[in-house]
Order: structure tokens, then C-alpha cells, then sequence
């Protein structure tokens, strides 16, 4: 195998090695065009988390209010839609049948409609997950939230989230990691990403194996930088005692 | 005992793949009665009709070539397999031996023949541009400021860039995940001017709700000699297959597939794709040569 690194330093048009490796004058070299590529994909994926956090959060939540048939209907509804459809058929649903439907939608980039989309799919996960972490604290909990007086705003958001969220952090990793491997599929709807370039560039440069193994070191820089932020807050936020630490038991 | 049966076994392996990549693909097809032929799924060249059938021009070129190839030899029988290959996968599956010959739609240019070889051209396409008839785009300097698609993993792209560059223009570039994708982007209103191969192009608009919509205009943008890709330092096969080529070309039985692909109507949807024979094609047939695409020039 003989290895060409040379070829990220070469501009897009004439496949001239660049000197320093970065184009000037408004010339692109492949490897302003792989740095590029990354800063969509971590756009993509860091608003797509934000979407999915506060949708998923909400949408969780919801699913777990006693009395309340239809909200938890409606929210048991989120997630059958968002989880039971494949990924790549939501993003092409957004970008092509939904503005079918609603013609100013044409107008809106696809940027913006792959962060929704991923936001979403994201949601009905994170949503599961957040709905799984409240049904496992002790019905105890909720009750000792109303015998001290408070309102189901307040018992929800002082007893039940803080400790649900500690219990859901690990899967919360893996799902914060997730979205940078499936923002790859915003390459179907023209976002100039790292798949978009891998394939492109591939093509224009015929030296694959450097060009996808340098994408597969961007995407996994990236989840682990996600990887090793959660894992930060996981041991800030853990309360000594409740949450199992080190494997010594629960509570 | 389970010792010597893998050494044996790795043994065979070496031994098999060494004399796949010893470079004598005749020999291979002679000892084997078979031949691996490559074969795309949905291009303008060649395409499948499912459950394993693949026709097209080059497809049904290659099996012209094949029962030359057969004459040749001197065999009674030779099968063909059918191998699907992908834009990214044909030039790996020819160099590793998979594939013995793979008549797609493969642009024979200087970065590839340092991976494989390429046999005669056989067709010349032409990257132009296709818009909405009514749109009022007659060539690329209309296309100031307008949306233009094209297909990613293509060289159509880097012809956008080159032409950016030269005339001056600003678009705003967007690609589709594939041709059909790229089309429907076009058709939606979701780009001004879809810029691919003509063969392409063509194809496309044939199959689409209303033909009648779409033409494709202006200045032809860059010229890609097509030609069936092979190993590379096999003389005696190259030979054999631009041989075969030559005689086609000869009397007149690539023209007639020409006509039969193009100019009359095709399954699966029994539509006329319509793409008269170019004169960079003609060009091509009555001087048979193997030049990359970098020899050519676009007038």
C-alpha cells in the first residue's frame, strides 16, 4: 500500500500541490475543503443535540403525567412517528414531500431542515430514555414531591428530573455521540459534510482509502470530544450514595 | 491435522489470488469457461431490469466482445457473470481480479490509468446543462446567480468549479445524493439547472412525468472519453478486446446498437431516450484510440 497524504494539500481545480497546504486568493485546497466539510458536520450535529435535548426533554416528560390519557397519548404518538421511521427517508420526507405540501417550505435550506430532522429522530429517543429514568425512581419520590406541598410543575422540576436526568447520562452519551455518526445522511440533501466530501473528493482525486480514512479520524475526534464532555458531567453530577458508582450497588 | 488443513488452505488462497493477479486474463477465462463481466445498475450506458438482467449500449457491447472473445479461445461455452459494480468500487474490483472487464460508464482519464487500463473509446460523452424549458436559461452565462445541482461523486462537479472560475459566475452549487435525486431538484423548482452528462441528462428527462418540460441547452462543458476499463499490463487481453472493438466498429454493429439504445424506444418503459450520435462519438469510432480525457479538448 503507498500512501499519498500529498493529495489534501493539492487545490480543487488543478490538483497543484499547494504550498503549506491551504489555498490563497479564494483557491481551495482539499484539505481547507475536509476542514470545511467538518465544520458542517459538528453545525449539524451540535443543533440537531439542542433540538433533540429540549424536544425530547418536553416529549419525555409528558409521557410520564399521571391523569393526563392525551398528553401521554400525544407524546407516546412522537415517539412511534420519529423512531419507527428510518432516518434517511425523514430527511428526504422533509426536503422533498413536505414542501410538496406547504410550497414556502421550498425557500427554507436543507441545512435547517436536517437539523430538524435529526433533532427529531433524536428526540423520540432521548425522550424513551428520559420516560424509562422517571418510571425507575421509587414511587416514593413523586409522592413525598406532593405531600411537601408542591405542584406537578414543581415536584417534576426539583425531585423527579434532577434524579432522572443522573440515571439516563450514560445512554444521554451514546446518543450525543449518535448524532454526529447519523449527520452523515445530511449529505443526501446537499450540506456540504464530511460524507459529502469523503464521496466527492473520492471521485475527483481517486485516492479513497486516504481521503476516507482521514473522515472516519473527523467523525470519531468528534463523538469522542462529545464522549468525554458527558462523561465530564457525569461525575460532577453524580450524588454520592444514590447513583451506582464504581459498581459498588445502588441505592 | 487442523494445522496442515489451514496452511493448505492459506497455501490455495496465495496461490489462487497470485495467479489472479499474474495479469493473463485469457488463460483465466480459457481454464475457467467464464468471465466476470462489471456492470452498472442505473446509468445511461448500462443499467439492470432486475432479477439479474442488465442490458444497455456498453452492457450489450461488452457482450459482443465476449463472444469474440469466445471465437478466439476457441470454446464451446462461455458464461458470463454479471458483477454490479459503483462509481466507487469498479476501479478496486478490476484491480483485484473480480472483475475481468467492466463496460459501465467509466471516464478513461490519467489519474485511473495509473490503476487500470482502459480499452478503446467506444463513446463520448458530453457534460451539459438541463433546465426547465421555460426558464429562459439558454447557456451558462444565464446561469449567474441561479441554484445548479449536480450529482455527488462526479466529475461533473469539478467541471462546475473549473467554469465558476473561468467565466466569472456566481452560483450556488447543491448536490444530489444521485442522478434521480438530482433530477427531482430540478423538477421541484429546488435548482435552476441540473449540469451532468448529456447521455445522462437525456435519459432522465425521457423518464420524467413530462418531457416536454426540460431541454437541455447551451455550450457542450467539458468532453469524457467512456471505455471499458481492464487489468492493467495484460497486452494479449486489451489486444483482444479492442480487436473486437475495431470489428464492431467495422461493420457497423456498434452503430446499430447505437441506434437501438438511443434513438428507439427502451425498456422498461418502452421511452425513446433520443440523444442523436455526437460528433465526438463518430470521431472516436473512425479513429479508434485509447486517450484519456485529457487529451481532449472542448471546442
Amino acid at each position: 500500500m503507498n500512501w499519498d497524504w500529498q493529495v489534501f494539500c493539492e487545490d480543487t481545480i488543478e490538483r497543484q500541490v499547494v504550498q503549506g497546504c491551504f489555498g490563497k486568493n479564494g483557491d481551495v485546497t482539499y484539505l481547507d475543503w475536509l476542514l470545511s466539510a467538518w465544520g458542517w458536520t459538528i453545525s449539524v450535529s451540535l443543533c440537531a443535540l439542542v433540538i433533540a435535548l429540549v424536544v425530547g426533554s418536553i416529549v419525555g416528560t409528558l409521557r410520564t403525567l399521571p391523569d393526563r390519557p392525551w398528553t401521554v397519548r400525544l407524546g407516546n404518538a412522537w415517539v412511534e412517528l420519529f423512531r419507527n421511521i428510518p432516518l434517511l427517508v425523514q430527511i428526504f420526507l422533509w426536503y422533498h414531500v413536505v414542501p410538496a405540501i406547504f410550497p414556502a417550505l421550498k425557500q427554507v435550506p436543507g441545512f435547517l431542515l436536517v437539523v430538524l430532522a435529526l433533532g427529531f429522530f433524536t428526540s423520540a429517543r432521548i425522550a424513551e430514555q428520559l420516560r424509562a429514568g422517571i418510571l425507575a425512581l421509587p414511587r416514593g419520590q413523586r409522592y413525598a414531591g406532593m405531600a411537601l406541598g408542591f405542584t406537578t410543575f414543581q415536584y417534576y422540576r426539583y425531585v423527579l428530573l434532577p434524579m432522572a436526568y443522573r440515571i439516563i447520562i450514560p445512554p444521554l452519551t451514546s446518543e450525543s455521540m449518535n448524532i454526529f455518526k447519523n449527520s452523515s445522511v445530511a449529505f443526501a440533501v446537499s450540506v456540504a459534510e464530511l460524507t459529502l466530501f469523503a464521496m466527492q473528493a473520492q471521485e475527483e482525486t481517486s485516492r479513497g482509502i486516504e481521503v476516507y480514512l482521514a473522515v472516519t479520524a473527523l467523525y470519531m475526534i468528534s463523538a469522542f470530544v462529545i464522549n468525554r464532555i458527558m462523561a465530564f458531567i457525569e461525575k460532577r453530577s453524580r450524588i454520592p450514595g444514590f447513583i451506582a458508582a464504581g459498581g459498588s450497588g445502588g441505592h | 491435522m487442523k494445522k496442515h488443513l489451514l496452511a493448505f488452505a492459506v497455501a490455495a488462497v496465495a496461490a489462487g489470488s497470485a495467479f489472479a493477479q499474474a495479469g493473463d486474463t485469457l488463460a483465466k477465462i480459457k481454464s475457467s469457461g467464464s468471465i466476470t463481466l462489471g456492470v452498472r445498475e442505473s446509468s445511461g450506458l448500462g443499467y439492470t431490469l432486475g432479477n439479474g438482467k442488465y442490458v444497455g449500449f456498453h452492457t450489450e457491447m461488452a457482450e459482443n466482445v465476449v463472444s469474440d472473445l469466445q471465437k478466439q479461445l476457441g470454446l464451446a461455452k462461455l458464461d458470463i457473470k454479471y458483477q454490479p459494480v459503483t462509481s466507487q468500487n469498479r476501479v478496486p474490483l478490476v484491480q483485484n481480479g473480480t472483475v475481468d472487464l467492466e463496460c459501465g460508464s467509466t471516464t478513461n482519464n490519467q489519474s485511473r490509468q495509473k490503476d487500470a487500463a482502459f480499452a478503446f473509446t467506444t463513446y463520448v460523452e458530453e457534460v451539459r446543462i438541463a433546465v426547465k424549458a421555460n426558464s429562459g436559461i439558454t447557456g451558462i452565462k444565464d446561469l449567474n446567480g441561479k441554484t445548479l445541482v449536480t450529482t455527488t461523486g462526479t466529475t461533473s462537479v469539478q467541471t462546475l468549479r473549473k467554469n465558476k472560475r473561468a467565466d466569472g459566475l456566481t452560483f450556488k452549487e447543491v448536490m444530489g445524493k444521485d442522478h434521480a435525486d438530482s433530477f427531482l431538484m430540478l423538477e421541484s423548482g429546488r435548482a435552476d439547472a441540473f449540469v451532468m452528462d448529456g447521455s445522462i441528462l437525456a435519459a432522465n428527462i425521457s423518464k420524467s412525468k413530462a418531457p416536454a418540460d426540460y431541454k437541455v441547452v447551451g455550450e457542450v462543458l467539458s468532453v469524457e472519453p467512456i471505455a471499458c476499463m481492464l487489468r492493467k499490463d495484460d497486452a494479449a487481453f486489451k489486444k483482444a478486446v479492442d480487436d473486437s472493438i475495431v470489428r464492431q466498429i467495422k461493420d457497423g454493429s456498434l452503430e446499430k446498437l447505437y441506434d437501438k439504445w438511443f434513438m428507439q424506444p427502451i425498456p422498461p418503459n418502452n421511452v425513446k431516450v433520443g440523444l442523436p450520435l455526437s460528433a465526438a462519438t463518430k470521431d472516436a469510432w473512425a479513429n479508434p484510440n485509447d486517450k484519456p480525457m485529457e487529451a481532449y479538448e472542448v471546442k
